[in-house]
């Protein structure tokens, strides 16, 4: 780790596993302080960026200078449905059985 | 004790009338079989991607318009974050900081009063697929079955300024939403099939506080009863808590429409991190002022100008008309039938009467109403030629709705006709004078009273057939 990440600290271990929370991914103890540093580090170098005079140009919404991609309101048949709950892990009335989930 | 003032504004989902889904090809019908109208898009496989149906910016603008918001020309499309099992993808297409258009308003009437409530923004977002629950209840199932047909279906969500003081200011402005979404073609608007959903956020306050008081957002409105129940229900939860020296919890609670309640969702903090950010496989939306101003010439007769047509072409008074235009197969119907009525006003009051006591009956939409437009015209013009009294009208008008027919028709089949012919009348009317000598006696006295049992009589006798104008016009010049 630079010095200059080491005192720029933007996220916490905390933060780490509420992200990692949010993303259902499980990050064992061991890895929690390697991730706090390289997120750091990814933040610190983002950074450089803020050093940029902005002024007078337009936030990018897309990388390409493309607008107005559009497809005609035409039906086209969807997947077969034994190719769709090919993917399910279990099939209950022709859906994806899945535990109960309360928000 | 302290008085409150109520505040309620309305996230208001309607799903678009577009044949197909946003981002892909498949079909938005409604009720097939599950999962059959799914592709790699709409089921978030690797790899696909999601194409912007075109029809989908023509209806979100169309209804911008027709609900007076300021459009904005730049759109794109944003990914919000969460984990259900009705979202295949992992996140929501969606519309976060730069949404179709701001600043609308509708115009709502209550009890007289104008009233202006805001409309904050709309944005275009996609719909998500839908849980069958193996129980009665989410809590009580052990397992529930997830359809995506829904998923990737087209929604415009029309969020209002927190503007509306009550329930009844809520109905209304839910009410003219719905009008102006059906007269566009945006939405079929049905409540009980999810296409036209309601959240409403509530709080109270004190009279003559500065600040709002803390909101609890109310999910599963699903009719204009839920939403009234529900907001006087939540008004009366919040006092309670206020009165009893604690503070409401802002929280997401659902509607339970069985036992008239709210139930808090106890979701957890963290559900609520969407980490938004602009959607990298979708280009962004360029509208110009031709396009726009294409949309704003197509948009048809709206509620608020047809109301005032009903009322300047046919005299109807403004609360009648405003029942009329509430419902645009209603105004069809009308403008259908006023074409060949004499007597417009008389459809009206048909309309709004007995054809609407009929339809809740039967608790169908006029849309389904089998009697044709021409034939309540024709009912309407037999009265007002004096062919039929009001309640033989009402006894052709119960044919009708057995089977749909010419009225002129029934009335010859069933000898129904009027009698007008004076002479058969004065009979009928010196056999009354006759038969009832006190009633001509008390009438003669100044009981004016009497004259209605010596009608009455005569239209007895007649089996309801006599003109009573003709009756009470001849039993008043013999009884001078
Ligand atoms: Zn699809």
């Amino acid at each position: 780790m630079t010095a200059t990440a080491a005192n720029n600290l933007k996220v916490s271990q905390d933060d780490v596993e509420h992200i990692a929370q949010l993303s259902r991914l499980t990050v064992p103890a061991s890895e929690r302080e390697k991730f706090t540093e390289q997120f750091n580090q990814i933040l610190n170098y983002a950074d450089i960026l803020e050093h940029i005079d902005t002024a007078g140009i337009q936030p990018t919404a897309h990388v390409l200078p493309v607008s107005n991609v559009f497809r005609e309101d035409i039906v086209k048949p969807g997947s077969a449905l034994e190719e769709v709950l090919a993917n399910a892990p279990a099939v209950h009335n022709d859906g994806f059985k899945v535990p109960r989930v309360i928000e | 004790m302290t008085r409150y003032i109520t505040v309620i504004g309305l996230e208001v989902h309607a799903e678009l009338k577009t044949k197909t889904k946003a981002f892909c090809s498949c079909s938005t019908a409604f009720g097939s079989r599950p999962n059959t109208h799914v592709c790699p898009v709409c089921t978030g496989m690797p790899g696909a991607l999601p194409v912007l149906n075109k029809q989908v910016v023509e209806f979100a603008l169309r209804a911008a318009l027709a609900l007076n918001c300021r459009i904005n020309k730049f759109n794109k499309f944003d990914r919000k974050n969460y984990f259900y099992p009705d979202l295949a993808k992992g996140y929501q297409i969606s519309q976060f900081d730069q949404p179709i258009c701001e600043h609308g308003y509708i115009d709502i009437n209550v009890e007289g009063e104008e009233k202006r409530i805001g409309i904050t923004r709309i944005h275009m977002e996609e719909d998500a697929g839908k849980l069958v629950h193996s129980g009665a209840t989410i809590s009580t199932s052990d397992f529930s079955a997830v359809d995506y047909n829904r998923a990737g279906v087209p929604l415009i969500e029309i969020v209002s300024e927190p503007d509306m003081r009550s329930a009844e200011e809520a109905r209304a402005y839910m009410e003219s939403l719905k009008a102006i979404l059906e007269y566009t073609d945006v939405c079929d608007c049905k409540m009980q099939e999810g296409s036209l959903r309601c959240d409403a956020n509530i709080s109270i306050m004190p009279v003559g506080a500065k600040e709002f008081g803390t909101r609890a957002e109310i999910k599963n409105l699903n009719s204009f009863r839920a939403l009234v129940r529900a907001i006087e229900y939540e008004v009366e939860r919040q006092k309670e808590i206020l009165e009893d020296g604690g503070h409401v919890v802002q929280e997401t609670r659902t509607w339970d429409d069985v036992n008239g309640v709210t139930l808090s969702m106890r979701s957890k903090e963290e559900a609520h991190d969407y980490r938004y950010f602009p959607e990298p496989d979708l280009v962004p939306i360029q509208l110009d002022d031709a396009w726009i101003e294409r949309v704003r010439s197509e948009l048809p007769e709206l509620p608020g100008a047809r109301q005032a047509r009903l009322v300047k072409s046919f005299g109807l008074p403004e609360y009648d008309a405003g029942q009329i235009v509430s419902s645009k197969a209603m105004a069809d119907y009308f403008d259908a039938a006023a074409a060949t009525a004499k007597d417009a006003k008389g459809v009206a009051n048909w309309l709004l009467g007995d054809v609407s006591a009929f339809l809740n009956s039967e608790n169908i939409g006029i849309e389904d109403f089998k009697v044709a437009p021409a034939h309540l015209a024709e009912l309407v013009n037999l009265i007002k030629d004096g062919v039929l009294s009001s309640k033989l009208a009402k006894k052709v008008f119960g044919e009708l709705l057995k089977e749909d027919a010419s009225p002129k028709a029934l009335v010859e089949k069933l000898g129904l006709q009027q009698v007008s012919d004076e002479g058969a009348i004065a009979a009928l009317v010196d056999e009354a004078i006759a038969a009832n000598p006190q009633s001509v006696a008390d009438y003669k006295a100044g009981k004016d009273k009497a004259i209605g049992f010596l009608v009455g009589q005569i239209m007895k006798k007649s089996r309801g057939k006599a003109n009573p104008g003709l009756v009470q016009k001849l039993l008043k010049e013999r009884l001078q």
